[in-house]
């Protein structure tokens, strides 16, 4: 039978989804339907002295027939008194009180931190979340991702507020940085209990062409707004490997946040080591309601795969990553099109002739138009499967025997690695490429 | 069957003719532009008689940059918007979308084509200029498709252009003989208007030219001849009875429809003869009028008709009935039509042939005959030294569309025997190149 419970550095849910710090999680109301739709826990929209929002707050990026692919924000911290959102606290806690609940905090002084722990604990809360990550608005005012950006501040707040908080506390960190594993270390060394990212990425996400404009536009202007959304996860999913694989942090547990919106980037969150997941854009999408897919999702897999809990499975992922120089160069696999399937779009021939390595052929009989992979050319590279509008149509088949194995790091000590400009080491020493003027043979 | 209730008004008559592509709203075409693949060497282009950029003007729809999509449209084809809705696109380019290879619904084409071309069209948008004149006349013969798309292409080569229109309004069979529910005429109209409008070439109407004389004026006073005419009234079959009073050619019974609409009083029991995409039409017009019984009776099997299977289906889905392997051999009836009198046709060696010992009649108020249309030879005898093959098609240059009589070119139906406005827009426009190329030589 599956338990999707946890026990996240402390706090416990019935579930690992969990709502992020956002627009949804910004009144007890929300926060009580979400719990009654099947969230297992909620991470308050971060309480601090209250601020005066803008009109209008969000924009997006669309593709094609998707809409918010991409999504941000320049919406500050509650612009609700402390003592309003205390209230729904307690009441939520009352109904739901194996549900966890999380205070996101975000206040500038060490008194002010003393105070609200005090107050937020007084409410019931189960945990603490330390918003050490908007990168908008608050950042100008010294806090957010002011601090997530400055590893000294950030480990003596947390020093702070570990003295005096007597339940756990998360530090959520931004991802607007060059090294995540620097705050991370920060994070650890001040004591937090446990690490939730990402926050969001500092993003322009359109330009008015009427009015030039960054959207959102507030009256004729606009600013950097934080991005999340689906278009954010692989960034997302990075960060926590390499928090989850450093030595030092690895043992502290993570929250993933970001882009997700299924069980199958749930699934892919724990993995790469997350025991939590907090979501934000998929609910301003869809509404409470996306959790059914989630976790009916992850129970199939959990069964399929014969799971008891989440922790069976985090971060079984972590260990297949690795870095370039130990992956094996020996391995070669190369583009198959399976020709029942076919439907002549010639999108792999146009990917692989302009956009890579000219290894697919169109066929000379034009009223034929199922490509041709030129094996000798391929070197595997996926574009021609990734482009492929067709469901497995084209597939990248193993061709090596598995015997071989060779890295560039073994390539390096053994010193058979190219060292000059003209190296005969080449990799691509005598790969077929066409000649320049080939590209103008349909004038003639 | 009957599936339609006879119209009384101009509002039913247009709920029995209501629009089988109707034009699409911005959020059809968000969604419908989204999914196109962007093919390499695309399919839909090479069935496109006109070789219209779809996925490009696809994508631009999708960027928001419509007036870019219709320039793309009416670039190689200048009837761009009637083309969008009368063209087959299931047999062109829609029929070539690659996903119908995956079951997949394929790209709605010719509707996104009209959404883009009718944004141009409704807010009078300028995409293209007259050319610097050139001194040089071009007379056009015909108003049709193939006549208006050389006037258009031969303006912006810096020609003046008269067009001689036999009828009142322009467009030919686009305003004459497509089924109401394909186009509405008031659709066809105001696309030519834009075009004149922008382009500036004359129509004289009421101008039938049809006399020696008139053609010799013409060919003194300008330096080329279009003939875009079309073809001529429906042909005589022939038969007993043919004269009476309720017997009508498919494209007379057609255009007295779309000029009369509700107005036009349709019998309760109707025969139409033939098996092509007219004879479905008219079928399925007749049943949309409120005729109790329509029949379709053809000579040979279902699958040797003429029509595309989805006229066939949709004359079917109208009420309307059909009879194969018959052949009619007299029309019955005293003062006015009785019914038609039908031999049973069979195959024997590979030839049809007709069964007189076995015969029947279908009474009918009402004949309509949709078995082809004149050729205009009439015409085409006046001309000197102009070449037309056994089926009186005037012979042209595959490239240039230049007749055996140099001054005179020529596309549209007059020269394959009858097609889709598609193929005479293209006629027109690569006869206009003809015509520049032939006089710049």
């Amino acid at each position: 039978m599956v338990d999707l419970s946890i026990n996240f550095a402390g706090i416990k849910a019935p579930n690992p989804f969990w709502l992020a710090s956002a627009p949804p999680t910004n009144s007890g109301y929300q926060i009580m339907k979400a719990f009654d739709a099947g969230w297992g826990g909620a991470v308050w929209k971060t309480l601090g002295v209250p601020v005066v929002n803008v009109s209008s707050r969000y924009g997006s990026v669309n593709y094609r027939d998707t809409r918010m692919m991409g999504f941000n924000n320049i919406e500050l911290i509650t612009d609700r008194p402390l003592i309003d959102n205390l209230r729904e606290i307690e009441e939520v806690k009352k109904y739901f009180p194996d549900h966890a609940v999380i205070a996101s905090l975000m206040v500038e002084s060490k008194a002010e931190w003393e105070q609200i722990i005090k107050d937020v604990e007084n409410a019931g809360a189960d945990g603490i979340e330390l918003n050490f990550g908007c990168p908008h608005g608050m950042c100008e005012r010294g806090m957010g991702s002011a601090v997530g950006q400055e590893p000294e501040v950030l480990e003596t707040i947390v020093g702070w507020v570990k003295n005096v908080a007597n339940i756990p506390v998360i530090t959520k960190l931004t991802p607007n940085i060059s090294e995540i594993t620097d705050p991370g270390l920060a994070a650890v060394k001040g004591g937090t209990d446990a690490i939730s990212l990402i926050n969001t990425i500092k993003s322009i996400v359109g330009i008015d062409l009427d009015t030039y404009a960054p959207l959102p536009i507030v009256d004729g202007k606009g600013t950097n707004g934080g991005y999340c959304g689906p278009a954010v996860k692989p960034i997302a999913m990075h960060m926590i490997r390499e928090l989850a694989q450093h030595p030092e942090i690895s043992k502290t547990p993570i929250s993933g946040i970001g882009g997700v919106e299924t069980w199958r980037d749930v699934v892919e969150f724990i993995l790469l080591g997350a025991t939590s997941v907090q979501v934000c854009t998929a609910v301003m999408h869809y509404g409470f309601g996306i959790v059914r897919e989630m976790e009916a999702g992850l129970r199939q897999f959990m069964e399929d795969k014969n799971y008891k809990t989440i922790y069976d499975f985090a971060g079984k992922a972590l260990p297949n990553v690795t870095e370039w120089k130990h992956l094996n160069l020996k391995h070669k696999v190369i583009a198959e099109i399976n020709a029942d399937k076919c439907i002549g779009c010639e999108l792999c021939y146009i990917a692989c002739d302009d956009g890579a390595h000219q290894a697919i052929a169109l066929s000379r009989d034009r009223t034929i138009r199922i490509p041709n992979i030129i094996e000798e050319n391929c070197v595997g590279c996926n574009l021609c499967s990734l482009v492929c509008p067709v469901e497995d149509c084209i597939t990248m088949v193993k061709k090596d025997d598995g015997k071989e194995h060779l890295t560039w790091n073994e390539k390096t000590l053994n010193d058979e690695i190219p060292v000059t400009f003209n190296d005969d080491r080449a990799g691509g020493k005598h790969h077929f490429v066409p000649k320049p003027t080939d590209a103008l043979k349909h004038k003639q | 069957m009957a599936e339609y209730k006879r119209p009384k008004s101009e509002a039913e008559f247009n709920k029995n003719f209501k629009q089988k592509k109707p034009l699409m709203n911005d959020t059809e075409a968000y969604y419908e532009s989204s999914r196109c693949l962007f093919c390499y060497d695309a399919p839909c282009i090479q069935a496109c008689p006109t070789h219209i950029d779809i996925p490009l003007f696809i994508k631009q729809i999708h960027t928001h940059n419509v007036t870019g999509a219709s320039r793309t449209i009416f670039d190689s084809n200048w009837l761009g918007n009637a083309c969008g809705i009368v063209c087959p696109t299931g047999v062109l380019c829609e029929g070539a979308c690659v996903y119908n290879h995956q079951d997949v619904s394929p790209i709605q084409i010719g509707r996104l084509q009209n959404y883009a071309t009718n944004q141009s069209i409704n807010t009078n948008k300028k995409l293209f200029s007259v050319g610097a004149s050139n001194g040089k006349k071009i007379a056009v013969i015909g108003a049709g498709p193939a006549g208006i798309a050389c006037a258009c292409e031969a303006r912006t080569l810096g020609y003046d252009v008269d067009i001689f229109e036999a009828k009142e309004k322009p467009s030919g069979l686009t305003v004459h003989g497509v089924a109401p529910y394909k186009i509405t005429n008031e659709e066809v109209l105001k696309e030519v208007e834009y075009l004149q409008n922008q382009l500036g070439f004359n129509i004289k109407y009421n101008t039938n030219i049809k006399s020696k004389q008139e053609l010799s004026a013409l060919e003194s006073k300008y330096d080329a001849i279009f003939l875009g005419v079309g073809l001529g009234i429906t042909r005589d079959l022939g038969l007993d009875g043919e004269n009476l009073d309720g017997v009508i050619g498919a494209v007379e019974f057609i255009e007295e429809l779309k000029n009369k609409q509700h107005k036009l009083a349709v019998p309760d029991k109707v025969v139409v003869i033939g098996g092509g995409n007219t004879a479905m039409d008219a079928a399925s017009e007749a049943a949309r009028m409120g005729a109790r019984k329509t029949v379709i009776a053809y000579r040979n099997t279902k699958e040797k008709m003429g029509a595309y299977g989805f006229e066939y289906d949709l004359a079917i889905s109208a009420g309307v009935d059909s009879l194969f392997n018959v052949i009619p051999i007299a029309i019955v009836g005293k003062d006015k039509v009785e019914g038609v009198k039908f031999a049973k046709t069979e195959l024997v060696n590979g030839k049809l042939q007709t069964n007189m010992n076995n015969t029947f009649i279908v009474r009918c108020d009402l004949v309509i005959k949709a078995t082809g249309q004149a050729k205009q030879g009439s015409l085409y005898e006046l001309i000197d030294a102009l070449e037309t093959d056994n089926k009186t098609r005037i012979t042209v240059d595959g490239n240039t569309f230049q007749t055996s009589n140099p001054k005179y070119f020529a596309g549209g139906d007059a020269i394959n025997g009858g097609a889709e406005v598609v193929n005479a827009a293209y006629d027109g426009k690569m006869a206009a190149q003809g015509i520049h190329n032939w006089l710049n030589k």
